[in-house]
């Protein structure tokens, strides 16, 4: 007789947390990020029904489509998810919101709901999965693409690369992390911190467009990536429901406790000394890391679990609005009299 | 100001009997001069003493130093719409009181600031010069107030000349000014010096006068954007999203003041209502869009440039199935166009908004009670089909003052349209998002955070079938987006049907939104003046329903007012129904000043001339 199947701690199989068949090119990054997405939300125990999974347009895009079957999919238009996840952030507090986009559904025809989005601390992990180049429209430079880089036809960038990390931690994001599709590990201790964490999360994951930005003259390849990545420090994360393992006393971690009762933590590796609750400290090691191509850092760059969420400032009711009985909603027969009243 | 060329509504000499209750005033300032408190109270003291009243307020996209009128007409027979003759001009105004004296009728009344010396300029109107600059300087110690305390000096002087009750005049005052008690007491005397001085100086009366009557009992006195936000307050909005625009603001603003007092959660003292200024117009159209896909009632205002921005997201909207519901406050385009007068210039933008096929279900408020009702019943249109509604409201109702029944407590259930829910969802063998189960072509949808494992789905713009998964299948294509008319269509029964006013003439008139304020006294013109009976049908929504084309083919001749340069909705009906296309003929007023009636009688009479004309040859 085979063995039960394994199950996380609400009693759910991975299997339960898959999604649809990839229709992305083989080997390409994006499917190793739906994977560790699929690792994280299992192993994090969330409902996948109280999920919403949201998309701008491009190939990191379609990717909701490939994890979390049972969860509630929005494939949006091209750089306005992060309206379209604000909304449904404000009508339904309780839901978990992972949204998936590009360096060009980000940096560039989106680049101003990205902003807003990480002004208002939406409840959001919000990845951008960069290959800098446009996948679906085969192989044009995005905003991401550092300067100096080739294209596949030669072509060089002259533009200066957008860092979306230091722009997110200048705009108050309290969550940002750089990783690597290639660095499954890494990538999936930030995802499970991200989960714990009530805010916007910002998660740059370098991820390869084998098709059109894998050739020697990228800075966005696998090999360049695996020649130049430096992690700053180990990520590790501690959940809720382990707290007793959350003892870092005499450790060389730094721990952060979230909101949801779980740690995340970092030990820092040689060279580093990396304090993410430290702002000053993240932006001088990305400007660093900017000013030197031999050097691609990553890790979680900033941690501040205290800034108030777009829900808490705007002081919205802790049950959500989507399922609010008109009898609370609409006011009294007495009070469309004062109204009246008023208008006389 | 400059207008239009039109016939005075009174030929009559000056000085000839009173005009009791039938007289329009203008007052011509400076923007940004404080005079609104002063126009306001003229405007209340007459709604006060009975007598149906309206206010047009013609200002410029400016914060401070360009010109601005604002107008009020009484009427006693209840016309409120717009009138371009002035009976009683006031000129506070250096710039342009030249050109404001050399607009007004003979037998007109104006007054003045006495330095302007004005009279004279023109021998057959009457001149009142007021030394306006000296007397708020004894009335207002406060060199910087003066600006603002002078406008209520006019408001004493012009109370006086024609006739307003004083008490009232006080009343209202007291309502402007309830919260600043100091404010008060130096406006009531700026008020009685104007007065004072028009007593003692004033020997010759202007021969428009106001009387007391009881035309305005239990009415309430409020702008268009007011009163849909109240509606959209009891209509259940929970989210609202919105970018500052010209003149759709005011909507939203109005929806914080009013949320602030009643949605403020009896048990939590929590807000039950999320409002959040976008970044644009993009963003806060995305917002009403994620959060009514995850179960919220929601809305935005803008006005015309702002649907250009919403336009990607408005075909989301209609292909995915996700409610939106946006009021469309129209100002005067293309473009920026003129920011700061009314126009009714998207009618068909928004009909077939975005790219690809699409039609949306559109609203055309014409008064308060329906800017109420209507927001009302977009909110349970958008649910029911799925979709986004136009509440198509304009500057002039949005922004102006209009006399109204009071507001009715809406009765009974809203409408959130097909949802399921677990159960609902359990009772079921096979759910598709976008399966038509019941032959109306409306799918039920499920919300997110709904448990079961059963209502999850794939929301997306892109291609999909039934299950809402991903197709690039033509035929399902096809069928999907037939499916999708088919729905829209059946909206027309649903929608508020259209008003029909049929005495049986073989002329009909056919209006839409705020042309209904003219057309009662056009109508009235044409047969009094004219001896021509219209029957008159007032479209007030997109899909248009069945017996607008009846309408046309049920009569000789067929007139449709539209307030857009190329006769918007005579076009629609044209699209709509080809077959009547040839048989209606557009009349059309686009100076993006409010319709007035005269407007509409003269093409009438000139295209009912031609007609007979072409008969008799």
């Amino acid at each position: 007789m085979a063995a039960a199947p394994k199950t996380n701690h609400i009693g759910l199989t991975v299997k339960e947390y898959k999604g649809g068949v990839s229709t992305l090119c083989k080997g390409c990054g994006h499917d190793v990020i739906t994977n560790t997405i699929i690792s994280a939300f299992y192993e994090m125990g969330v409902e996948p029904h109280m999920v919403a999974k949201l998309s701008g347009i491009g190939c990191s895009s379609k990717t909701p489509a490939y994890f979390l079957n049972q969860a509630w999919g929005f494939n949006s238009v091209h750089g306005r998810m992060p309206s379209v996840a604000t909304g449904a952030a404000l009508a339904n507090r309780k839901l978990v919101n992972i949204g998936v986009s590009g360096d060009g559904d980000t940096a560039s025809i989106g680049i101003g709901q990205f902003v807003h989005l990480l002004r208002r601390n939406v409840p959001l992990i919000y990845i951008v999965e960069n290959n800098g180049v446009y996948g679906l429209t085969k192989g044009q430079f995005s905003a991401t693409a550092d300067e100096g880089s080739k294209l596949k036809n030669g072509t060089v960038n002259d533009l200066p690369a957008i860092d979306l990390c230091t722009m997110a931690i200048e705009l108050g994001c309290g969550f940002v992390a750089r990783s690597f599709s290639a660095d499954r590990k890494q990538l999936l201790q930030i995802l499970k911190a991200a989960i714990a964490f009530n805010g916007t999360c910002m998660l740059d994951v370098l991820s390869p467009c084998v098709t059109f930005n894998n050739h020697a003259g990228s800075t966005k390849s696998y090999d360049w990536g695996r020649d130049h990545q430096g992690p700053v420090h180990e990520v590790g994360f501690v959940p809720h429901w382990q707290d007793e393992e959350a003892d870092f006393e005499g450790s060389e971690r730094v721990e952060v406790k979230l909101p949801d009762g779980g740690h995340v933590w970092v030990k820092p590796l040689e060279n580093t000394d990396h304090d993410p609750r430290d702002k000053a400290s993240a932006l001088k090691l990305l400007a660093e890391d900017y000013q030197n191509e031999h050097e691609f850092f990553t890790g979680l760059m900033y941690v501040n679990p205290d800034r108030a969420s777009v829900q808490e400032d705007l002081d919205l009711s802790p049950d959500p609005l989507s399922h609010m009985p008109i009898e609370k909603l609409r006011p009294s027969r007495e009070a469309l009299d004062d109204i009246v009243e008023s208008l006389r | 100001m400059s207008e239009p060329s039109t016939a005075p509504e009174s030929a009559a000499p000056a000085h000839a009997e009173p005009i009791v209750n039938r007289l329009s005033i203008q007052v011509a300032t400076v923007n940004g001069s404080g005079s609104q408190t002063a126009n306001n109270t003229l405007l209340r003291s007459i709604f006060q003493m009975g007598i149906p009243v309206s206010g047009k307020n013609l200002f410029p996209s400016n914060i401070a130093g360009l010109p601005t009128w604002f107008t009020i007409r009484a009427n006693a027979d209840g016309y409120t719409a717009r009138r371009p003759e002035i009976d009683i001009l006031v000129c506070m105004n250096p710039q342009t009181a030249k050109e404001d004296v050399a607009g007004v009728p003979a037998g007109a009344s104006v007054i003045y600031e006495d330095s302007l010396k004005l009279e004279g300029s023109r021998d057959d109107l009457d001149f009142y010069g007021v030394p306006f600059n000296k007397m708020v300087r004894d009335i207002c110690p406060v060199v910087a107030l003066r600006r603002l305390v002078v406008n209520m000096i006019y408001v004493g002087v012009v109370a006086e000349l024609i006739g307003i009750d004083t008490g009232e005049i006080e009343k209202a005052l007291q309502k402007a000014f309830a919260k600043k008690p100091k404010a008060l007491d130096m406006n009531v005397d700026a008020v009685k010096a104007g007065l004072t001085w028009a007593r003692e100086n004033i020997t010759k009366r202007p021969r428009f006068r106001v009387e007391r009557m009881d035309k305005t009992a239990g009415k309430v006195l409020v702008d268009g954007n007011m009163a849909a936000a109240i509606g959209a307050l009891f209509a259940g909005v929970t989210v609202a999203s919105w970018y500052p625009i010209t003149p759709s603001s005011s909507l939203t603003e109005s929806l914080i003041d009013l949320a602030a007092v009643h949605r403020v959660d009896p048990d939590t003292g929590k807000m039950n209502v999320a409002i959040v200024q976008a970044e644009d117009e993009l963003a806060a159209i995305g917002m009403v869009i994620g959060a009514s896909w995850a179960g919220a009632r929601s809305m935005t205002a803008t006005s015309g440039p702002g649907i250009s921005l919403m336009s990607e997201f408005i075909g989301l909207s209609y292909y995915a199935e996700v409610p939106a519901v946006i009021f469309n406050v129209q100002r005067t385009g293309p473009s920026t166009g003129l920011p700061t007068r009314t126009m009714q210039g998207d009618t068909l933008f928004c009909a077939y908004n975005s790219h690809g096929d699409t039609r949306h279900p559109c609203l055309y408020p014409a008064n308060i009670e329906e800017a109420y009702q209507f927001a009302q019943d977009a909110f349970d249109a958008a649910e029911r089909f799925q979709t986004t509604v136009f509440v198509m409201s304009d500057l002039d109702l949005g922004m102006n003052l209009w006399m109204a029944e009071p507001f009715e407590y809406p009765e009974g259930d809203i409408d959130r349209g097909k949802v399921l829910d677990e159960q609902g969802l359990a009772e079921l063998e096979d759910w598709g998002r976008y399966k038509d189960v019941d032959g109306d072509g409306i799918p039920y949808r499920t919300l997110p955070g709904t448990p079961g494992g059963k209502g999850s789905f794939f929301t997306r713009g892109s291609g999909h079938d039934e299950y809402a998964r991903y197709t690039e299948d033509g035929d399902k294509y096809a069928e999907n987006v037939d499916r999708l008319r088919r729905k829209i269509q059946g909206s027309a029964d649903y929608l508020p049907q259209p008003l029909l006013d049929a005495p049986g003439s073989p002329v009909g008139l056919i209006a839409y939104g705020t042309s209904d304020d003219a057309m009662r006294e056009a109508r009235d013109q044409l047969r009094n003046e004219e001896g021509i009976e219209t029957d008159y049908l007032r479209i007030r929504a997109f899909p248009l329903a069945a017996s607008v084309r009846e309408f046309v083919e049920s009569h000789e001749r067929v007139y449709v007012i539209d307030q857009n340069r190329d006769g918007q909705m005579k076009m629609l009906i044209g699209l709509e129904f080809p077959e009547i296309a040839g048989q209606i003929t557009s009349l059309r007023h686009y100076t993006g000043m409010p319709l007035d009636a005269r407007t509409v009688s003269d093409a009438v009479v000139a295209h009912e001339k031609a007609s007979a004309a072409k008969e008799s040859n």
